[in-house]
């Protein structure tokens, strides 16, 4: 898959978060996934599913996630993620180390020159 | 429990692909509700989501630990692919077995000998004290006192030197070999009793003050039944009683490791031992090995320094017989080094044509994966375009070498384990006690794992060039790799050129080894060993004192004369070329009162007047001795033609005087004898004098020489009978003249031994890797060749084209080897006797052997292409 220029590589572990927030107010299967985070950013952050489903089987394997069987919106069987205790815990940990992280960035970025 | 693990796996794997599954799904039905017809939706969904597979593959690595999990199936593919190609396999792990068996079979008896020290604590700190220059090992027993007594830089030191005696207890007597040991021995080596105890310092009084043995475990086990209270019985030893006070370790064989001994006993008891009276006093004979245990953290320069410092001492106070004495440090074991430097030099050139066996295989293998990998590059071009990394490739056909050599490496252990037990047990000389243990110990088995992973690893990222350059649509598109056979240098074609030179290399030393062992069986030896059998006796043994034994020698020349089919019979006191062959001293001109520096030192024999005849060395001019040489008339001797060059250049010799070592009465030379080999049949002409058994003793060996046409079996008999007669308690040693000499044939037999099976490991490799090469390529160009014929092409033509190049690779390989040997001739002179690869013999055999070898590994390939039915051919294709 070719791939857009205008779509930066997301910084490590930002993919991680987006996915768990985003289980977190619903549990969704991939799909859903994909279009949700397309939606909420406004078209600005497309996640690609090379990277998705990887991601989806590491926070699997971490714990963090849990999937069970459901119905995809079209009335398919497909696999429902949502989050374990775990994960909403570690959510909330990264979350806040991504504000500091954002935080000193933009406080970077926004010295201007001498 | 693991397979509930990968049930599980199982069912996250089905879940994963379900996901992606209505993932595309989805996708698809969303392009379809946008007006797209349900094909073009699911291929779009398909483009869009990417290489379903990899990323499946991928998100499934989550969950292993994936490198290992690679491996394994890395593995388990390399061995179906194994499985299914078994002559490729099968011819790879032997190729593998045989190189890699080759070189721990070597390393094994390089790591007995050389590497691996004494069985005793602290090894590295032991050192042999040798005086003069290197090679002199002996020292006389009171300057080993004086330097034991004065240094200050070693902890112990302690002397022994090895003994021949009869050893007699209630019901038999045997000849058995010993070490006379100085009383700290034990201590200084610091080696416990299994049964009993040990003579110490203490026990020493002076002069036959300790009439005590100690048995070594094996001979307790053999000779005494293990018998616990063996313990305080008394043995002979020479006839005389001694006391048996314990039993050694049974992992410690004494201090020289060819030389195992079978019991010790304390060196003041020399002279009750048969040992001349004057052992313990006489300072210009040399006897005892020194053997000293350095203070730790000293360096043996700062020993050597210290002991050089107590010599000038001795010399100054002892001008006569210690007039030069220095020290050297040598490694103990081997005959104070002296037969280190030749065994390492051996092996180590053995070793080195090992691994060139070795590098020679992996060649071969290396063309045959490469060759494998060309094959294979459609399924790896598919395989590439599907998606998989050029490293998981790389890494499937790595899993395929390893595993072929981690194969071949355990079948080569195995199989020079075997060997090395089988050698391990050989005992080459019945006569001596020489053990060889090479048995492979952890540092084997760790070289052989080293070994087996390196080769792999050469000849597995060998093909990777080629991997790494497939483009996968090229190799689509124009079929089988054609364009890559086609260029005209590949990287298998090196690799075979590489290989043929190395095998060319070994087949030329081993003809060169052959050609040294027949120079050498043919070399002149100064005496006509055929026909001629050998009886040895030691009258000491028999209980005999220097005085006594005229009479007796006498007497067993006498009855031996008149044993039927007797032709002629001598004696001697060594036998030439056999163990404990030589004795040497140095000699002086007529006239000389000054005895501090001789003319040179010559080895020096007492015969009969009947030797000569009776081993054919020839008498070149002046007479032969009579018995009425004798004691009472003035000294006479024979010396060898080197003899008489170096002591009177051109001058006629016969009439000539000169004197021994303090001697008064000069010795008439009365004749000159042909020169001869005495220690060894690689020694240069040595000088050589003979004395009259009536004037002079060197040795208490009397070794008769008996010529005659009779089968040695019956000369044997008869001659055990007659000497029996004679003395009952005469030990006796029979065998035939050319059966003593294997011990002097023994170093060329082993070295051609060692070289031959090198030699013909490479003619094998050079046929397998030929082979392959052809009947690749032909394999290879059958449709080319079909359409040749079917164009009407002759089938020599169809050789050519098949054949030429590997033809071309084993001429230019073997040119290079060739070069390469003549290259390598002083390498190999250091193994063999004479070893010239400039010999034509030489030139000549080896490119026959080439040649001989290419066309046996082309004739099949070569009928192959003959054999080419275009039409059918052509209708497979």
């Amino acid at each position: 898959m070719a791939r857009n220029p205008q779509h930066r590589d997301l910084f490590a572990g930002a993919l991680e978060l987006m996915i768990l927030h985003s289980l977190r107010v619903k549990p969704m299967h991939g799909y859903a996934l994909v279009k949700h985070i397309q939606l909420v950013s406004d078209d600005l952050l497309q996640v690609e599913e090379g990277s998705l489903y990887p991601a989806l089987q590491r926070l699997l394997r971490a714990g963090l996630l849990e999937s069970r069987e459901g119905i995809s919106a079209k009335g398919r069987p497909t696999r429902i993620y949502r989050l374990t205790r775990a994960g909403v815990k570690h959510l909330e940990r990264e979350k806040s180390g991504f504000q500091i992280m954002f935080a000193g960035i933009a406080r970077v970025l926004a010295v201007s020159k001498a | 429990m693991p397979w509930i693990r990968r049930l599980c796996r199982q069912r996250r794997y089905q879940d994963l692909s379900l996901s992606i599954q209505e993932h595309l799904e989805e996708k698809a039905d969303e392009l379809m509700e946008e007006g797209m017809s349900r094909e073009e939706a699911l291929q779009a969904a398909r483009r869009a989501f990417g290489n379903v597979g990899l990323i499946e593959e991928r998100s499934r690595e989550e969950w292993i630990w994936p490198e290992l999990d690679g491996i394994r199936t890395d593995l388990k593919y390399a061995l179906r692919q194994l499985w299914k190609h078994p002559g490729f396999a099968l011819t790879a792990i032997l190729t593998l077995t045989l190189g890699i068996g080759a070189t721990v079979v070597v390393f094994s008896v390089l790591n007995a000998l050389i590497v691996r020290p004494l069985n005793v604590s602290d090894p590295q700190l032991l050192y042999n004290v040798e005086h003069k220059e290197h090679g002199w090992y002996m020292q006389s027993y009171p300057d080993y006192l004086d330097y034991r007594d004065r240094n200050s830089t070693f902890d112990g030191m302690t002397a022994y030197d090895t003994i021949r005696a009869a050893l007699g207890t209630s019901q038999t007597v045997t000849k058995n070999f010993g070490y006379l040991a100085s009383g700290n021995y034990f201590d200084v080596l610091g080696v416990q009793p299994a049964l009993g105890r040990f003579f110490h310092a203490n026990d020493e009084h002076g002069k036959n003050s300790a009439p005590f043995i100690v048995l070594s475990y094996d001979f307790w086990r053999q000779r005494f039944n293990s018998d616990p209270h063996v313990v305080g019985t008394t043995v002979d030893l020479n006839k005389q009683p001694l006391a048996v006070i314990g039993v050694a370790p049974k992992d410690f064989h004494g201090t020289e490791i060819f030389f195992w001994p079978d019991f010790w006993i304390p060196i003041t008891n020399a002279s009750m031992v048969g040992y001349s009276r004057h052992y313990l006093e006489n300072r210009s004979t040399h006897n005892p090995f020194v053997l000293g245990r350095l203070k730790a953290g000293l360096t043996p320069q700062q020993a050597t320094d210290d002991l050089n410092s107590i010599s000038r001492q001795l010399a100054e106070q002892y001008p006569t017989a210690d007039y030069g004495l220095n020290a050297h440090l040598v490694k103990p074991g081997l005959m104070g080094d002296t037969w280190g430097d030749p065994i390492r030099d051996f092996l180590a050139g053995v070793m080195a044509l090992a691994l060139l066996v070795l590098l020679a295989a992996c060649a071969n293998l290396g063309s045959i994966f490469a060759a494998r990998a060309a094959d294979r590059s459609r399924e790896l071009a598919i395989r590439l375009a599907i998606g998989s990394s050029r490293w998981i490739i790389l890494r499937g056909m790595l899993a395929e070498a390893i595993l072929v050599a981690l194969a071949g490496g355990v079948a080569g252990t195995l199989l020079a384990s075997a060997l090395l037990q089988g050698l391990s047990r050989w005992q080459p000389f019945v006569e001596f006690p020489y053990h060889v243990v090479v048995l492979p110990d952890a540092k084997v088995y760790v070289v052989a794992l080293v070994l087996s992973l390196g080769s792999g690893l050469l000849f597995g990222v060998l093909p990777a060039r080629q991997v790494r350059r497939s483009d996968a649509t090229q190799v689509m598109k124009n079929g089988v790799g054609t364009e890559m056979f086609f260029r005209r240098f590949v990287l298998r074609d090196v690799l075979l050129g590489v290989q043929i030179a190395l095998c060319t290399l070994l087949v030329a030393a081993s003809l060169v080894a052959l050609r040294g062992m027949e120079r050498s069986l043919h070399a002149p030896l100064g005496f006509q060993p055929q026909g001629v059998m050998l009886a040895g006796t030691d009258l000491t043994m028999a209980g005999y004192k220097e005085g006594q034994f005229l009479p007796v020698q006498k007497r067993m020349l006498e009855e031996t004369e008149r044993i039927p089919g007797v032709s002629a019979v001598g004696i001697i006191d060594r036998t030439l070329l056999g163990e404990g062959c030589c004795g040497s001293e140095g000699v002086f001109r007529a006239g000389t009162t000054d005895f501090r520096k001789e003319l040179f030192d010559s080895r020096n024999f007492s015969i009969s007047p009947e030797y000569l005849a009776a081993s054919g060395m020839r008498l070149l001019s002046g007479r032969n001795f009579t018995w009425h040489d004798d004691a009472d008339s003035p000294p006479v001797v024979l010396v060898n033609v080197t003899f008489a060059r170096m002591m009177f250049g051109t001058t006629p010799a016969v009439g000539q005087h000169f004197l021994l070592y303090g001697g008064k009465l000069p010795k008439e030379i009365v004749g000159v004898v042909e020169d001869g080999k005495y220690q060894s049949l690689t020694e240069n002409p040595q000088p050589a004098m003979f004395f009259p058994l009536t004037q002079e003793i060197n040795d208490n060996d009397t070794v008769l020489v008996v010529r005659s046409a009779l089968p040695p079996t019956e000369i044997a008999t008869m001659l055990d009978r007659t000497l029996s007669n004679i003395d009952r308690n005469l030990p006796l040693t029979l065998h035939s003249w050319p059966d003593a000499l294997d011990l002097a044939l023994f170093p060329a037999r082993a070295a051609t031994a060692a070289l031959g099976i090198m030699g013909l490991l490479a003619a094998m490799l050079a046929i397998t890797g030929t082979f392959g090469v052809a009947t690749y390529s032909v394999s290879k160009r059958m449709r080319e060749f079909g359409i040749r014929v079917a164009l009407g092409a002759a089938p020599v033509e169809l050789i050519r084209a098949a054949l030429g190049r590997p033809l071309l690779l084993l001429l230019s390989g073997s040119i290079a080897g060739l070069v390469l040997g003549v290259l390598a001739s002083r390498l190999l002179a250091q193994i063999v006797y004479e070893a010239t690869p400039h010999d034509p013999m030489v030139l000549a055999g080896t490119m026959l052997t080439m040649t001989l070898l290419g066309l046996l590994a082309t004739w099949i390939p070569a009928r192959r292409s003959m054999s080419i039915d275009p039409a059918q051919l052509l209708r497979d294709e």
